[in-house]
């Protein structure tokens, strides 16, 4: 049987498990179908569905506060709901680790999605977020592991932005 | 509009509260109920806030899933508690059976001028957290019944949300640490994590 291709939330994942990161909280996206069925599966992890991602910046904040770690996983529309909640990390230096699969960027088909996409990083440096874009999936992983350890070591607030090139454009046939 | 004005006032009521805490920890919402906690006597086990409106309960359920041996209280207000309504949802989803929500519902926006809130109209929120799954819920109007309220927020198997109707009342600043970093340090070091 051949050996299914790596993917970088296969990377993500294992680098979640040597870092204790055991809580993630979540709206989905069709980026993170994989490391989410991984969490899913895995009793030793907490998947937490939320209504909107901006409780998943005060469950992650109350996880540290509480001796665990969390992160929060989402696309990049969620962010544009995160904004004011995450002064909230920022004033304890709490930890917030984000995981970001972009929308609104590389070949983006619907117009719906460019304005907040492309306002993701900018928005989350305005309030004190760390941003760390990734391009190429090779380098998702050592990416995540670079946020996390800024994260968790540094007390701050560090966004993985997983590039629209990596996930690869949608089209629903309008290509 | 309720048909007569609330009766409870909220300083003594949370302090009358908060004595029969017996240990659980206390995620103050912003503003009103972080003065009202911290003037009935400063804890460690009290992690203020002075920002981020409607994360008291999702900060609640983080800490409560982190910490499943002790009991966890949020304690915020009618209009938090409505910009966080979804957060019910997830506590219901969740099921920590040590995480208690109080909200102290003067029906209006305090700090900013006392403008009408939605729940003096027709919302209802502790029907809003029967409908989402809490296990049980409990309003009350008189200052005689902090301690049928307390039993609930402090022992009764969770989650469970409690409503106290507040009156409007002139209290005086009872202003908490203002540095998020040192409240949060604080909270920490009196759990015993580094």
């Amino acid at each position: 049987m051949p050996k299914p291709a790596a993917h970088w939330s296969d990377d993500v994942f294992r680098a979640m498990q040597a870092r204790d990161i055991r809580t993630v909280c979540t709206i989905p996206d069709g980026g993170l179908v994989l490391l989410l069925q991984q969490i899913e599966a895995d009793p030793a992890f907490r998947l937490i569905t939320l209504t909107s991602e901006q409780e998943g910046i005060g469950v992650a904040t109350g996880c540290w506060l509480g001796g665990q770690r969390a992160m929060i996983a989402m696309q990049s529309s969620g962010v544009g709901n995160c904004i004011n909640a995450l002064g909230l990390p920022v004033a304890y230096r709490a930890p917030c680790l984000m995981l970001v699969t972009m929308r609104g960027q590389w070949g983006e088909f619907n117009p719906w999605q460019v304005p907040m996409g492309q306002a993701v990083k900018p928005a989350l440096e305005a309030v004190g977020v760390k941003c760390f874009p990734v391009d190429k999936a090779s380098e998702v992983g050592e990416t995540f592991e670079a946020a996390a350890d800024l994260a968790f070591n540094g007390w701050m607030s560090a966004a993985v932005l997983v590039s629209q090139r990596v996930i690869g454009a949608k089209g629903f046939g309008q290509k | 509009m309720s048909a007569k004005p609330n009766k409870i006032e909220r300083r003594p009521f949370v302090a009358e509260l908060l004595r029969h805490r017996d240990g659980s920890l206390i995620v103050c919402g912003l503003g009103s109920p972080t003065w009202d906690c911290f003037a009935a006597g400063d804890s460690p086990d009290y992690l203020y806030s002075w920002g981020g409106m409607g994360l008291a309960v999702p900060t609640a359920l983080g800490l409560a899933l982190a910490q499943p041996d002790r009991r966890v209280v949020a304690v915020t207000g009618d209009g938090e508690m409505l910009m966080g309504l979804g957060s019910l949802a997830v506590v219901g989803d969740q099921a920590p059976a040590n995480l208690a929500v109080l909200v102290l519902d003067n029906e209006r926006f305090g700090e900013t001028g006392r403008q009408r809130g939605l729940t003096s109209g027709r919302t209802d929120i502790a029907a809003v957290a029967r409908g989402v799954g809490f296990r049980q819920t409990m309003t009350v109007t008189e200052q005689g019944q902090a301690g049928e309220l307390a039993a609930l927020l402090f022992k009764a198997p969770g989650p469970v949300l409690g409503i106290a109707k507040i009156a409007i009342t002139d209290d005086p600043w009872a202003l908490p640490e203002k540095d998020g970093a040192v409240i949060a340090h604080r909270f920490k070091s009196a759990l015993g994590i580094k």
